[in-house]
C-alpha cells in the first residue's frame, strides 16, 4: 500500500511540474502540428491506407523521442538524488512509465486526429487502431523510459538517447505497421487477435524488465 | 567456465573440428537440391555463424547478470569480450549470407531489408554497436560496467523479439520459412549433419578462443595498473 501511494504522489509531483510549466507538453504539441503540416503540403489531401498508416507511426516515432526523452535527461542529478532518499527506485520508475504512458496516449490520440483532419481516415477497423496506439504508446513509453534513464548516465546523451532506442523500437513498429496494415483492410477484430496478444505479452516484458533492472541503474 | 581460460585441450578440440569442417565440408556428398545445388554447403559455414554470435551472445549475458549480482569487475570483462567476438561473427554470417545470395537471390545486398531474417539481426546488430557506443561514453569503469549490463540484459530481449517474434509474423524466402526447408526436410541419410554440427562446436569454441584472449589483454592491462579484478 505504501509502494502505491508512493508511486502516485510521484506521479501527482509530476503531473503537477507539467500543469505549471505547461511548455513541454505544449512545445510536444507544437511539433506534433508541424509534422502534421509539413506532411500535408507534402503529400495533399489524398493519401493511399498504407502510406498513411507508416507516416502516422514515422509521427509517433519522432514524437515519443521528444516527448520521453527529456523524463530522465532533464532532471538535474541533484534532484534526483533527492527523489532517491525519498522513495524506492520502482515507485520512481513505476510512475514515471505512468506518466509516460499516458503521455504517449494523449499524443497518438491527438495524432491521429490531426493526421485524420489533414489526410483523410483509412482505417475501417477503428477498435484495433485503437488498442494498437494503447498498446504501442505503452510499449513506446515503457522503453523510452528505460532507455532515457540508461542515457542520462553517460555523456553526450541526445544523440545516445537516439542511437540506443531506435534499434529497440524496430520490432515493436513493424508489428504496430502490421496491425494497422491489417486495420485498413478488414473490419474484424480477430484479425490482429494474435498480434495484439504479441504486443501486450510485450509491454508486460518490457515493464517487467524495467522494474528489475532500474535499482541497479540509479546507484550512482 | 572462468576456470578453463588457461587451458588447451578445449583449443586443440577447436582446431579438430575446424580441420574437420573445412575438409569434409567441401568433400562429402550432398544432397542434389534444384536451385540450391551445391550452394548447399554454405549450411557448415554460414549457419555456425550465427549459432555462434547467439551463443557468445548468451553467455555474454550471464555474464552481466552475473556482474549485476556481484560487482566484480572480471565479469564485465567477460561480456565484452565476448560481445566483441559475437559482432565479428555476426558479420561474417552476413558476409557468407551474401556470397550465398548472390547466387540464390542474384543480388549480393538489396534483400537485408526485404528477408524479415536478415532484418531481424540487422536490428541486432545495430543494438549491439549502439553498446560499445554506451561504454565509450561513460568514463567511470565501474559505472561503464554497471549501465553496460543493463542496456545488455535490456537488449537481448528485445533482439530476441526482433529474430524470434517478428519473422514468424511475417513470410521470408529464407530457408527455414515461409515452405522453403531447411536441411531436415531434404536430409535422410543425415550426411550434412555430419559436417553441420562439429561445425557449430568447432565455430563456438573458436569464438570462445578468441574471446578468451581478449579477456586475459584485459586482465593484463588491469594488472598493469595495479587493478584487482
Amino acid at each position: 500500500m505504501q509502494f502505491w501511494a508512493t508511486v502516485g504522489a510521484m506521479l501527482r509531483k509530476d503531473l503537477l511540474m507539467e500543469w505549471r510549466q505547461r511548455y513541454a507538453i505544449s512545445g510536444i504539441m507544437l511539433y506534433l502540428l508541424c509534422i502534421v503540416f509539413i506532411l500535408f503540403m507534402t503529400f495533399g489531401q489524398d493519401v493511399q491506407g498504407p502510406v498513411w498508416v507508416v507516416l502516422y507511426w514515422i509521427i509517433m516515432l519522432f514524437t515519443a523521442v521528444n516527448a520521453v526523452a527529456k523524463s530522465f535527461l532533464q532532471e538535474g542529478q541533484g534532484r534526483m538524488l533527492y527523489y532517491y532518499t525519498l522513495a524506492s527506485p520502482q515507485a520512481i520508475i513505476l510512475a514515471k512509465m505512468f506518466y509516460n504512458m499516458g503521455m504517449m496516449v494523449l499524443m497518438a490520440i491527438l495524432a491521429a486526429i490531426l493526421h485524420g483532419i489533414t489526410s483523410g481516415y483509412p482505417i475501417v477497423n477503428t477498435p484495433s487502431f485503437l488498442l494498437a496506439m494503447l498498446l504501442g504508446g505503452i510499449a513506446f513509453a515503457a522503453s523510452f523510459s528505460m532507455i532515457s534513464a540508461i542515457a542520462s548516465k553517460a555523456s553526450n546523451s541526445g544523440t545516445l538517447m537516439a542511437i540506443l532506442s531506435f534499434p529497440m523500437l524496430i520490432p515493436i513498429l513493424i508489428i504496430l505497421i502490421r496491425i494497422s496494415l491489417n486495420a485498413i483492410q478488414s473490419d474484424d477484430l480477430r484479425v490482429n487477435l494474435q498480434d495484439l496478444v504479441y504486443l501486450t505479452a510485450l509491454d508486460v516484458m518490457i515493464v517487467g524488465l524495467a522494474l528489475v533492472l532500474f535499482p541497479y541503474l540509479w546507484r550512482d | 567456465m572462468l576456470k578453463h581460460l588457461y587451458s588447451n585441450w578445449w583449443k586443440g578440440l577447436a582446431v579438430i573440428f575446424l580441420l574437420y569442417t573445412f575438409s569434409f565440408g567441401l568433400l562429402n556428398k550432398v544432397p542434389n537440391v534444384v536451385i540450391l545445388h551445391e550452394t548447399i554447403r554454405n549450411l557448415y559455414y554460414h549457419v555456425p555463424c550465427w549459432f555462434a554470435m547467439l551463443f557468445l551472445m548468451l553467455v555474454s549475458l550471464v555474464y552481466s547478470i552475473k556482474y549485476l549480482r556481484s560487482g566484480r569487475l572480471m565479469y564485465d570483462i567477460v561480456a565484452v569480450a565476448l560481445l566483441r567476438v559475437a559482432l565479428v561473427f555476426g558479420v561474417l554470417g552476413y558476409l557468407t549470407g551474401m556470397l550465398w545470395g548472390n547466387y540464390i537471390w542474384g543480388d549480393l545486398i538489396s534483400w537485408i531489408l526485404g528477408d524479415t531474417k536478415t532484418l531481424g539481426t540487422a536490428i541486432g546488430l545495430l543494438m549491439y554497436f549502439a553498446y560499445f557506443i554506451l561504454r565509450g561514453s561513460i568514463d567511470d569503469e565501474e559505472k561503464r560496467a554497471r549501465v553496460a549490463a543493463v542496456y545488455s540484459i535490456f537488449a537481448f530481449t528485445l533482439l530476441n523479439v526482433s529474430i524470434n517474434v517478428v519473422p514468424r509474423l511475417k513470410s521470408s524466402l529464407h530457408p527455414g520459412s515461409g515452405g522453403n526447408a531447411t536441411f531436415t526436410v531434404y536430409d535422410l541419410d543425415s550426411g550434412l549433419r555430419m559436417v553441420f554440427y562439429p561445425a557449430v562446436i568447432g565455430y563456438i569454441l573458436l569464438g570462445l578462443w578468441i574471446s578468451s584472449v581478449l579477456i586475459r589483454m584485459q586482465i593484463l592491462h588491469y594488472k598493469k595498473n595495479n587493478i584487482t579484478v
